[in-house]
């Protein structure tokens, strides 16, 4: 075959993958967009499941999803960020590091699926803190750190060395330099990646299905007592999170409209997730030109 | 005049002090060593927690309740319910083989394809096109990749092939989507990362782009590609609930692809909350999520290999 005949087609094979891969993710969204979307109502989103009647609504789902993710960061923000500090700017190049290093890419490749196990075994049962949100946030914590830590890993190591230097140089201590001259400049980077990752544990199921349970109690909305067992705020109840129910109602669901539910609560979660996305692309923008004075 | 004495001695005292220890910046200095290195400490004590629990617990099967490793290994029947209790993994783990295999042989060509396309062919569409709809891809929740598997995958296959629909062949085409992202994504750096020379040179003499591409593109970046399409099949390896809403769990292996079948992670998350904590039937789950935990650690290990490789 000539040579240039061989360059064609295979430039249209790429082409058309390519093309295929573009249709499958819009076909993928418009399937669940399409089917969710008619679903989704004021009422849908506030209103709390039904188990054998049709109608029900996925509100605590949202709220303990909402509420687990910020607990998640409030946990995971301060430690990633150490970590990641650590490993960028205080750990010197030797053994101690790489096997640091090697601990870190091993715990992000651990299936979430263990890491939930580890949290029924150790929080929940051990430690004492039952089915409860904060035991989901503790897993979630598990799953997202080595992802923190990564990130501002990076984004540290992306500030010019100059900067650095000519802050080491005025006499100010390392500690001093990263946190009022390296932190800012990270801090676009930083938060893109945060928000990104808050996405990915906002669709996390497997890691809660044995932490943070499988129920939600009658919560009362009027109730802004963080001890009350039926307060929304409280941390250590029980909490379904949204990604956990579509995965109950597809498997045991007995609601009549159980299909229409994991439509229409598949569809919110992906837009949640679309939200963060943009959000974070947006914002990390944003933040880049308040810091850096560009336009 | 008192006074100016004792500001003076004052001063002195301060004065030595921090010269010993006290200086705010060597303080300063201490706080930040002392906070980084908690927190990876507590990063390096998780994991040896994670292994430690999930190994005692997945070993008590062996030592405690006398399964043998064989047995459970390469054991045809998974029956812990029977009269005479059988704990035969073998099912399951050839479940995992197969699915992540396959989804990662779909996925490979996928993610090299629209690597080449977004860094060889059309580099400004692809950044502006393919790359956010891949990295949206990515942003997917496997609940929902469950869900579109269960409502679109598994209806189609029941229409075209003999069979329910449900096997190892939805699980994998449903984990072909999922790990998509992570084999274009490295890929795509390593093609992006390949010294300008390499492939002018290729041009200059006179090749065509697809000889440029997959004489020299292709296999100079190689054990990237392969890091890529190693850490995708780890993923699909871990990955539970969207596999075990499409493969239909029955711990059996199965004789077609369109056969209901098990994995694992789908082993795991179903029994897991119906059994007592303690029993042999618990140990032997623990066990199964030992064997994932171990598989993690040949991932990453085949991973450093490669990418050892790569910076030779």
């Amino acid at each position: 075959m000539n040579a240039k005949t061989a360059d064609r087609i295979a430039t249209a094979t790429i082409i058309g993958v390519a093309s295929l891969i573009v249709l499958i993710l819009a076909g993928l969204l418009g399937f669940i967009l399409f089917r969710g979307v008619s679903h989704i109502s004021f009422d849908f989103l506030t209103s709390v499941p039904q188990t054998i009647k049709a109608g029900g609504g996925i509100g605590p789902q949202l709220f303990n999803s909402l509420f687990l993710l910020l607990l998640t960061l409030i946990i995971t923000i301060p430690l990633g960020l150490g970590a990641g500090i650590y490993m960028s700017e205080y750990a010197k190049p030797g053994r101690l590091t790489d096997s640091i290093r090697l601990v870190v890419e091993v715990l992000s490749s651990f299936p979430s699926i263990v890491v939930g196990l580890f949290g029924l075994l150790v929080i929940v049962n051990l430690f004492g803190f039952g089915f409860s949100l904060f035991s989901g946030a503790l897993a979630l914590t598990v799953f997202n750190l080595p992802l923190m830590v990564r990130i501002t890993e990076q984004s540290l190591k992306g500030v010019p060395r100059e900067q650095k230097e000519a802050s080491l140089a005025l006499g100010l201590s390392r500690w001093k330099t990263i946190t009022s001259v390296m932190l800012p400049i990270a801090t676009p980077t930083i938060v893109t990646g945060t928000i990104l990752a808050a996405g990915r544990v906002f669709g996390e199921a497997a890691a809660l299905l044995f932490t943070a349970g499988m129920s939600s109690p009658r919560l009362d909305f009027s109730n802004w007592n963080p001890l009350s067992p039926t307060s929304p705020l409280n941390p250590f109840r029980p909490a379904e999170t949204l990604a956990v129910h579509i995965w109950k109602i597809n498997s045991e669901g007995l609601a009549p409209d159980a299909a229409e539910i994991a439509a229409g609560a598949s569809a919110v979660l992906v837009i949640t997730v679309l939200l963060f996305n943009f959000s974070a692309r947006w914002f990390g923008r944003y933040l880049h030109r308040r810091f850096t004075a560009t336009k | 005049m008192e006074q100016p004495a004792v500001m003076n001695k004052k001063r002195v005292q301060t004065g030595s002090t921090t010269r010993a220890f006290a200086k705010p910046h060597v303080i300063e200095e201490w706080v930040g060593k002392v906070y980084t290195a908690l927190c990876i400490l507590v990063l390096v004590i998780t994991i040896g927690a994670i292994v430690y629990f999930v190994s005692s617990r997945g070993l008590a099967t062996f030592f405690v309740d006398g399964v043998s490793l064989g047995g459970l290994l390469g054991g045809l029947k998974w029956e812990p319910e029977g009269d005479i209790p059988l704990y035969g993994a073998l099912p399951f783990i050839f479940g995992s083989f197969s699915t992540s295999v396959l989804a990662a042989l779909m996925a490979a060509p996928l993610g090299m394809c629209a690597a080449v396309f977004m860094t060889q062919i059309m580099p400004g569409f692809g950044k502006k096109v393919l790359q956010p709809v891949i990295e949206l891809l990515a942003g997917i929740p496997s609940v929902v990749f469950g869900f579109v598997g269960l409502s679109v995958v598994v209806p189609v296959l029941r229409a075209i092939f003999p069979g329910q629909g449900i096997g190892i062949a939805a699980g994998s085409i449903v984990l072909s989507l999922m790990i998509l992202p992570t084999i274009t994504t490295i890929a795509t750096d390593a093609l992006a990362a390949l010294p300008r020379g390499l492939k002018e040179g290729s041009f200059a003499l006179g090749a065509t782009r697809w000889q440029t591409i997959y004489r020299i593109v292709l296999p100079t970046t190689l054990p990237s590609l392969l890091t890529g399409v190693v850490l995708g099949m780890s993923r699909a390896f871990g990955e539970a609930l969207a596999v075990q809403m499409v493969i239909g769990n029955s711990p059996h292996i199965p004789h077609s692809l369109f056969e209901s079948a098990s994995t694992l992670t789908s082993a795991i998350t179903l029994d897991m909350g119906n059994t007592v904590m303690g029993s042999t039937h618990n140990n032997a789950l623990w066990s199964l999520a030992l064997i994932l935990l171990s598989m993690t650690f040949v991932f990453v290990f085949v991973v450093r290999f490669l990418e050892r490789r790569n910076k030779r």
